[in-house]
């Protein structure tokens, strides 16, 4: 049974990382594009 | 439809619903995966190696789902030339093409002691293969495009045609032989015990609302790159 759980360990351990990494690359993208464009429309 | 037209309006919806979509999945995502560890009991044939169920499910969800709203954003920009619906296709792709991915992989990694194989070529995962490749497509196609944030009509078509996939996806268990087992949710009810079944619907709701949280993200970071760039264009025009 252990080396059955080692399968199921890197199925859960790829689909957190990978869905961390697509969460965390968007949030990073939108408050990064978002603080740009406040920082335009402060321009004159 | 067209009231959210306005990417303002659209915006003052999205910026609240963000947070909530992201902790709420992320909660049922969480929930879902520990009583898929802890709380079920071990299939009788297939042992430990069943609770992959509860990730390559949503992730095969999600990845056939994806393509499914993109060929709708594809006839809503079509059709009503909405502004948002290229934007928001534009968002879909990359969580769909990566939960399009982690259903092959987890699918993969699952096979192999299951079925005694890492891969077959056979119609599932054969044509979900070709679903990866059509995001690959789309997203090169998106990019390649002049459109501010949105995408070419030329990509909205091909979102639209390659839609066909996803009938052949879910009928190629019932059409070809194949490793992969039948159907197990349909409309009429599941042949997996509801022992075992009842933590899918926390990590299909979790997942689902996750995927909901990123699409907003990124439609929001491409709302706010469009206005910056205008904004910019104004600014030297003067």
């Amino acid at each position: 049974m252990s080396g059955q759980f080692a399968f199921v360990a890197a199925a859960y351990g790829l689909t957190i990382v990978a869905t961390i990494a697509v969460t965390g690359w968007s949030w990073w993208t939108m408050r990064a594009a978002e603080r740009r464009s406040d920082d335009v429309r402060g321009r004159k | 439809m067209h009231i959210y037209a306005n990417p303002l309006k659209f915006l003052s919806i999205a910026r609240p619903l963000t947070p909530w979509l992201a902790l709420g999945g992320l909660l049922l995502a969480i929930l879902g995966g520990y009583a898929g560890l802890e709380l079920t009991p071990p299939d009788y044939l297939q042992g430990e190696t069943v609770r992959i169920l509860y990730v390559h499910v949503p992730a095969a969800w999600l990845g056939m789902g994806g393509w499914l709203a993109l060929a709708i954003a594809g006839i809503v920009q079509l059709v009503w030339r909405h502004p948002l619906a290229g934007i928001a296709a534009r968002a879909i792709a990359l969580p769909g093409m990566v939960f399009c991915a982690l259903c092959l992989v987890t699918g993969s990694i699952w096979g192999r002691p299951t079925w005694g194989t890492w891969w077959e070529w056979d119609g599932r995962m054969t044509s979900m293969l070709v679903l990866l490749f059509l995001y690959l497509g789309f997203i090169a196609i998106a990019n390649a495009g002049e459109e501010r944030g949105s995408v070419s009509k030329v990509a909205a078509i091909y979102a639209i045609v390659g839609a066909i996939n996803l009938p052949i996806i879910n009928r190629s268990v019932v059409w070809w032989n194949s490793l992969h087992q039948g159907p197990s949710i349909t409309l009429s009810g599941s042949t997996i015990d509801s022992a075992i079944l009842w933590p899918l619907w926390l990590t299909l709701g979790g997942f689902s609302l996750l995927f909901g949280a990123i699409v907003l993200m990124r439609m929001r970071a491409i709302i706010a790159d469009i206005r910056s760039e205008a904004r910019l264009k104004r600014l030297a025009a003067r």
